[in-house]
């Protein structure tokens, strides 16, 4: 959304990046498991728990790293806190 | 007699209807034929006509596309307290309803009325942003109508015009450009500060060029300021309203602009995605709609140079114009929108 890449583009970028094929991108079996090797975060309900795991702005600078785009949430967070220099 | 069996089907204010397959095809050519004649574009093809009557003449409650054919979906007023606070039912639309992005916004839905509680606003969007991993965006609309009178400091020029006021109807117009752009600019630029990772500059054009105009402005500005911000353009109508008559962005006159001139303005002031609207005509079919629709934006879809994220909800892109949309009006729409279209959202 930030670099104005049409679909399929986007989606061959991203499947590349992940080691996966564009059609595995829309598979909720195959990305689960891609999701929780990589720290993407997943959905979590009372039944479904992994507390161990990333989640929200920890899910976002594994999600960046990997595909290698930067979000601009990340950055402001690592600006905002010891990553970014502040604290020692 | 009537030997063709009779299809439940919608007409564009949601009523049920039954209809044959021979008369659903004969609302797919009228309507394909009604966009042509009317956008000066090239009317569907046989074998795209032939698709939309398998969509439009089945019965089954839910279709869909093709697996690994999913495209993206976006939201607008994705977070409005519906359920809970604005942050929770953005968790709601990621963590239960799948959503792709998602989007943060004032009730009072335009820029200019945010533009006194930014500070609220882009901290409840810092927070957001903590607490969810889909891309979310801020959105608001132009709305220059809100810079005239009584709301705002200009004439009104929807007053001036019926009384023959032309020029100063314009004038008024022109006077309000600037100030729209500098409060799309400031809420944006306050955004993209506390993290967002786009905006949606949602029913452009409302108000008619010279509205578009200000967004227009105003998308080049974020732009220049924000060099990593998603922006998102998405339209209020299928062509652009001369409530001026003369204004040109880019050496390009804006009144009567169709999607795929729309689109080409939209990418070259530096949008990372457009989103085109087609109105439903209500006492049509939404077969005859959906028709109607995918002529006129075919042409911008072929020749997009960002992603095409079509508008597909309460009276815009064949989806009925009722509070409540039917799931399978709605499922109709989306998937032939993403068979015959090819575009990259929703």
């Amino acid at each position: 959304m930030t670099r104005g890449m049409r679909l399929p583009q986007a989606k061959a970028h991203v499947a590349d990046k992940l080691g996966v094929s564009p059609p595995d991108l829309s598979d909720p079996v195959i990305m689960n498991e891609v999701r929780e090797k990589l720290g993407f975060g997943r959905i979590t309900t009372f039944e479904i728990s992994h507390p161990t795991q990333p989640v929200a702005i920890e899910a976002k600078f594994n999600i960046a790293d990997v595909l290698g785009v930067p979000v601009n949430s990340v950055r402001r967070f690592a600006a905002r806190t010891a990553k970014g220099g502040s604290s020692t | 007699m009537d030997r063709e069996n009779r299809i439940p089907t919608r007409m564009g204010d949601g009523e049920m209807v039954h209809m044959t397959r021979s008369e659903i095809r004969a609302d797919l050519e009228a309507g394909t034929a009604a966009a042509a004649r009317r956008a000066k574009v090239p009317p569907l093809t046989e074998e795209e006509l032939e698709h939309l009557l398998d969509i439009y003449g089945s019965p089954a409650r839910f279709t869909g596309v093709d697996i690994g054919t999913e495209v993206v979906l976006s939201y607008d007023g994705s977070g409005m307290k519906t359920i809970a606070s604005r942050r929770q039912d953005l968790q709601i639309y990621e963590q239960w309803f799948g959503a792709d992005t998602i989007e943060l916004h004032h009730v009072d839905y335009s820029f200019k009325p945010v533009k006194a509680i930014v500070p609220f606003e882009a901290q409840e969007m810092h927070e957001v942003l903590l607490r969810v991993v889909a891309p979310v965006q801020y959105g608001a609309q132009p709305n220059l109508g809100l810079y005239s009178r009584p709301d705002g400091p200009v004439p009104n020029w929807a007053e001036l015009l019926p009384l023959g006021r032309i020029a100063e109807a314009r004038a008024a117009q022109e006077e309000a450009i600037p100030m729209a752009v500098k409060d799309m600019v400031y809420v944006c630029e306050s955004m993209y500060e506390a993290g967002a990772d786009g905006v949606d500059f949602d029913t452009s054009a409302a108000a008619g060029d010279a509205d578009f105009l200000a967004t227009l402005q105003a998308v080049e500005e974020v732009r220049r300021r924000c060099p990593e911000m998603g922006i998102e353009v998405g339209m209020s109508g299928e062509f652009v309203l001369g409530m001026h008559g003369e204004v040109e962005h880019d050496g390009v006159r804006l009144a009567g602009l169709w999607p795929r001139e729309q689109m080409k303005l939209v990418a070259r002031a530096g949008a990372t995605i457009f989103g085109p609207v087609v109105n439903v005509n209500a006492g049509k079919s939404c077969a005859w709609n959906i028709a109607r629709a995918c002529t006129i934006v075919k042409p911008c879809a072929e020749e997009a140079t960002i992603p095409i994220h079509m508008n597909v909800g309460m009276g815009v892109g064949a989806v009925c114009m009722t509070k409540y949309p039917p799931v399978d009006a709605v499922s109709r729409a989306s998937r032939a929108c993403v068979d015959i279209l090819k575009v990259d959202g929703l």
